[in-house]
């Protein structure tokens, strides 16, 4: 780039104009960059998790079946995704998913059913009910349970919830022994550390639901209890529902929690009490173990990997989705 | 209550049951909000106890406890080791992710234009963001561990966790750009000031607090993180790490190796980790807060 044709060099004399400019196309260029780093991860993790998924199903990874390598099955999709038994590891190995996708599945719907209740209530009592005192404090207080680490969530349900609550229910009502691990304490804890995540979200969209709406219906006689249910939940719905899909996807990836509480025994049951994995839970016990390159129970990480990230992914598209409908509504 | 004339008016209403259900909704949902802060204080209380027993019962000395590391004898097991990884991979993660997040953030905040290209930006941060913790973990371990081929190093964890907080970082930094008012850009404008000597002048000097502040929460979730650190293999390591190139096992997954135990001893060993990281993680929410509260007024 010459100066010497350039207009701005007459108003400074010395040329430090166009430096700057120059440096301000640089340093945008710099910090697209960084920006491009973001979609670059998604694109990383999209690569890996293929790339080592299907040297899982057929042998060798996406890049050398590019470079023209024979394919040879090594697991079926079939098997994959119809099998009941998953057991990669073992001397006869199972590689049928659906018993960690139970796992993962039930903890998941379980949490729900702790977390949206309890959350939705909470919201409601924050939004319409609550005075500013109360507000002030018991909002933070939940956001405490949001930040606590899920290590922690993991130790109170095997050092509490499992031993001290569950086992002389499991005991006494049904004569049940229970083990260390239990899927009801996996559905416990997940769905106690969701629930900050249901009660704000919500809270945030029924706060934002306009007051002309309330005030119409108090006009013609209802009580807050009709306000808060048949005006405030319908008028900020997509709001609530973005929030409980949020808190059920950060139960489908959740893994500390669930690996301390609900175990790694990969079976299909009925039965609360009993021991299960989920998915994250087995790519745990792979790393506890000394899983090398290359094995078929390395490349199983990232075929159950790649699974969980499909669904989370899902979840989240929708969780974006009813969020651009909410604001959308009230802007 | 019972005029004539609210009688006729509401001849079809039941007043009483209206209110006993507005009553008892109110006690409901009261009830459901006190679960939270509940199960909130009987966590602390077990973990609380945990420790107490731990240091009576089990016998275990705290400062035996912070200037040992861990050993697969219980009784001579400490947390240093631990202590020092984590905060090593703290200041790595902060240098890999801080520069990247804000760098993203200027750009999606002050640079960037309404096209295709930046809403595929914003829409994948906000996927970025829902990721599983453990899915960083595994991007790591093949492309760090075994892709590069530095094995289960720090450094290794420490990307995991840089770009897992990543996202968070620019959300935080883009509230914090877009806080600062335009006027205070046009006036740098009109002396002539370029984009750049705007925003490093005029616009980071007063978002920096802001950025500050969303950086240290963004820490305080990171030090936290378990799962993509068992991921890159950052277990059964009981040494302090001496570098970044070294294997390491930060404070969460000492945590985990313990409570995976059987014996009671570890189980406590555990709840004393558990204190101590939660003490890092109050200081620093603690750090963020007074920052917050010390330059709000100023600007």
């Amino acid at each position: 780039m010459s100066t010497e044709t350039n207009p701005t060099r007459g108003i400074t004399g010395d040329g430090a104009a166009q430096a700057d400019r120059v440096a301000n196309r640089r340093v945008r260029r710099i910090l697209f960059g960084c920006a491009a780093i973001t979609v670059l991860t998604t694109l990383a993790i999209f690569f890996v998790l293929i790339d080592n998924a299907v040297s899982y199903f057929y042998g060798l990874r996406f890049t050398e079946a590019l470079l023209g390598a024979s394919l040879e099955k090594s697991v079926t999709l079939t098997e994959f995704f119809t099998g009941t038994r998953w057991a990669p590891d073992h001397a006869t190995p199972g590689h049928g998913i659906l018993p960690i996708v139970f796992g993962t599945l039930s903890i998941t719907v379980g949490a729900a059913f702790v977390s949206i209740p309890i959350g939705t209530a909470t919201a409601i009592y924050l939004s319409e009910y609550a005075s500013e005192g109360v507000r002030s404090k018991l909002k933070p207080t939940l956001e405490i349970l949001a930040g606590i680490p899920t290590i922690v969530y993991g130790y109170f349900a095997i050092a509490f919830i499992n031993p001290v609550v569950l086992s002389p229910i499991a005991e006494t009502l049904f004569g049940i022994h229970l083990g260390r691990y239990s899927m009801l304490s996996g559905m416990l804890v997940v769905g106690i550390m969701t629930i900050p995540m249901v009660s704000s979200i919500s809270e945030d969209a029924m706060s934002s639901v306009p007051d002309e709406l309330r005030n119409g219906a108090y006009a013609l006689g209802a009580t807050k209890y009709d306000v808060s249910t048949r005006i405030v939940l319908p008028a900020s719905i997509s709001g609530v529902l973005a929030s409980y899909i949020l808190a059920v996807s950060r139960a489908l990836g959740e893994t500390m929690a669930v690996t301390l509480a609900a175990g790694f025994n990969a079976q299909i049951t009925a039965n609360p009490f009993d021991e299960i994995m989920t998915m994250t839970a087995y790519m745990v016990s792979m790393a506890r173990g000394t899983s090398a390159v290359g094995t078929i129970e390395y490349q199983s990480l990232f075929a159950v990997g790649l699974v969980l990230f499909v669904m989370t992914l899902v979840m989240n598209l929708l969780n974006d989705r009813l969020k651009r409908r909410f604001q959308e509504e009230y802007r | 209550m019972s005029t004539e004339t609210e009688h006729d008016l509401f001849g079809d209403v039941d007043l009483k049951w209206e209110h006993a259900k507005n009553r008892l909704f109110l006690w409901v949902i009261f009830a459901a909000s006190m679960f939270g802060v509940a199960m909130l204080a009987l966590l602390l209380l077990d973990i609380g106890t945990d420790f107490y027993v731990g240091l009576t019962e089990f016998n275990i000395s705290l400062t035996d406890f912070l200037t040992r590391d861990g050993s697969r004898r219980e009784e001579l097991s400490g947390f240093r080791g631990a202590i020092v990884a984590s905060i090593m991979l703290m200041i790595l993660t902060a240098v890999l992710a801080f520069f990247v997040g804000v760098g993203s953030a200027i750009y999606l905040e002050e640079y960037a234009p309404d096209n295709r290209v930046t809403r595929l930006i914003e829409a994948n941060l906000a996927n970025l963001a829902g990721v599983p913790s453990i899915v960083y973990g595994l991007l790591a371990l093949a492309a760090v561990v075994n892709g590069i081929g530095t094995g289960p190093v720090l450094m290794a964890g420490a990307i995991a966790l840089g770009l897992l907080v990543m996202s968070i970082i620019i959300v935080s930094s883009q509230e914090a750009l877009r806080a600062v008012p335009d006027s205070v850009r046009n006036g740098s404008y009109a002396t002539g000031a370029t984009k750049w000597q705007t925003i490093r002048g005029v616009v980071l000097p007063a978002a920096i607090p802001g950025i500050m502040t969303g950086t240290i929460l963004a820490l305080a979730r990171a030090i936290g993180e378990t799962a993509p650190l068992l991921m890159v293999g950052a277990i059964f390591v009981n040494r302090m790490p001496s570098g970044p190139f070294d294997r390491f096992s930060g404070m969460p997954t000492q945590i985990y190796a313990w409570a995976a135990e059987p014996s009671p001893h570890f189980i406590h060993l555990a709840a004393i980790g558990i204190v101590v990281l939660l003490t890092f993680l109050f200081v620093m929410n603690g750090l963020a807060m007074y920052i917050r509260h010390r330059y709000e007024t100023e600007i």
